[in-house]
């Protein structure tokens, strides 16, 4: 299967688009959850405002949140697609840039040290790009995420070492969810990463802070350990917004890498609330927008 | 808990009335500020031309689009989706924003520590709660953007809005060292070793 550069542009300026301005069904739906279950007055009603402006968004077109984040792409390409990798990249790019001018949208990114804004929601390494090759021979997918910074801000990564065991994972991530508080807009998914090198690790936290609610860790070690944080972290009574109460985070997810026999790290991401994420799947039946 | 409808500015004495748990509306103004502009303000030595005595300030670098001035748009901006940032990034900036400029009321999320605690109580402020995250019906409480200032700083301009009814948002810190989130940390402070024991790790 060939795709043609010009329409993963065209659909990575729509998807930025579509992923600030429509909240994914399993989101909504761990909203209608935690709303059931909360028994504290004030978190009830920011869980209800929460709910009204998902509303009020779809009804008036607008962005749910402010914030346009940091742009990342992450592109799955089946077995079967054949593309010029480069050019992939810079339709990507240049769709990226094409949103933020052409709708428009505040860019949110500028040079760490300078300081200087490009209005192009683009800079050096950004968008992220994240690229992996899977066995679904005539598919690509890209999904869109932007990060929004109030949540990115609460990132944490430790090296325990291996005479720490699992109880410093846990503990890890209990502390990190008080430490966050409410700068992190909550209710959150705590994206936990465990394993891997420094930088695999708080990569993995990523993947699990942006996963779908209902999905579920596929190594059977990671699915026990995000179910165990999930059942207690709403005990915190953080509560949406910091303000307190039950809805502290939507779930706990967990992602696991294989580690070094001398290390035993830990990392926790944190998506706010505004869990936003829309993906495009290019088949030989054409393109078609989900979540 | 009561309710109070403000007319933008306000004097110490009515923020003094304020007590956490209480909800506010505002009408009128609202300045809209951010990192850049208080590191600019604060640090570089810039002037704003706008007299803020008395206003609230809200955490937000808005989305906008340039439309040219009119009459609807005296700014030349439209708003697009106007929301709010987390607070605690500009703890050291409250002090000095209510005493060289007279802020009475910073609007944020996610709160503010001791310091500005102090402030408040000091110089007569409180720390309103909007609920982050919830842009699009925020930006149905803003009318227009009258004004920008520092605006080579876009989108961390100082923003001059005009608005109705921007509210009810929730009074988390008070003029009298009340804050709702120095209590909610504690209780979850306390609640940790029980966490930790359900998760089977030894304290």
């Amino acid at each position: 299967m060939k795709v043609d550069p010009l329409q993963i542009e065209e659909a990575c300026k729509e998807l930025y688009i579509r992923a600030l301005k429509m909240l994914p069904p399993d989101i909504k739906q761990g909203f209608q959850r935690l709303d059931k279950g909360e028994t504290n007055a004030t978190g009830k009603a920011i869980l209800g405002t929460m709910i009204r402006n998902i509303t009020v968004a779809e009804d008036t077109s607008n962005l749910l949140c402010q914030d346009t984040g940091i742009p990342i792409y992450n592109v799955t390409i089946g077995n079967n697609v054949v593309m010029d990798g480069y050019a992939l990249k810079q339709a990507i790019i240049k769709g990226c840039e094409r949103a933020t001018k052409e709708y428009p949208l505040r860019s949110s990114v500028v040079h760490p040290t300078t300081r200087k804004n490009e209005h192009t929601s683009c800079g050096r390494q950004v968008p992220v790009i994240n690229i992996d090759f899977v066995p679904e021979a005539d598919t690509l997918a890209i999904e869109m995420i932007p990060k929004g910074s109030g949540s990115e801000n609460n990132s944490w990564l430790k090296m325990a070492i291996p005479a720490e065991g699992i109880a410093a994972i846990k503990t890890f991530v209990i502390d990190c969810v008080l430490e966050a508080g409410g700068k992190s807009c909550p209710p959150v998914i705590v994206g936990v990463g465990v394993g891997g090198t420094a930088d695999l690790c708080v990569h993995l936290s990523k993947v699990a802070a942006t996963r779908p609610l209902g999905s579920v860790c596929e190594d059977p070690e990671g699915a026990k350990l995000e179910a165990e944080l999930s059942k207690v972290v709403n005990q915190l009574g953080v509560g949406a917004q910091g303000l307190g109460g039950d809805s502290t985070a939507f779930a706990v997810h967990v992602e696991t890498a294989a580690t070094h026999i001398t290390m035993n790290p830990v990392a926790v991401n944190m998506q706010c609330h505004s869990a936003r994420r829309s993906r495009a799947t290019f088949t030989p039946a054409g393109l078609s927008y989900g979540y | 808990m009561a309710h109070y409808e403000l007319q933008m500015p306000v004097t110490e004495e009515q923020v003094r009335k304020l007590r956490i748990n209480d909800t506010v509306t505002l009408h009128n103004t609202l300045y809209g500020i951010r990192d850049a502009t208080q590191i600019h303000m604060f640090d570089h030595g810039r002037k704003t031309r706008f007299d803020m005595k008395g206003h609230a300030v809200i955490h937000t670098a808005p989305n906008v689009k340039w439309v040219g001035e009119t009459q609807q748009h005296p700014s030349g901006y439209a708003p697009i989706c106007v929301g709010t940032t987390t607070s605690s990034r500009m703890e050291r900036f409250t002090r000095p924003l209510m005493e060289q400029y007279g802020v009475r009321i910073v609007i944020g999320k996610g709160g503010l520590f001791a310091a500005s605690a102090k402030a408040f109580s000091e110089l007569g402020g409180v720390y309103l709660a909007i609920i982050g995250g919830t842009a699009a019906l925020e930006t149905t409480w803003i009318e227009q953007i009258e004004e920008v200032d520092l605006d080579d700083l876009n989108p961390e301009s100082l923003w001059k809005f005009r608005i109705k009814g921007f509210g009810p948002l929730l009074v988390a810190m008070d003029a009298h060292g009340g804050s709702l989130y120095t209590v909610v940390n504690a209780a979850a402070k306390d609640k940790r070793a029980g966490v930790l024991a359900a998760l089977g790790v030894k304290n």
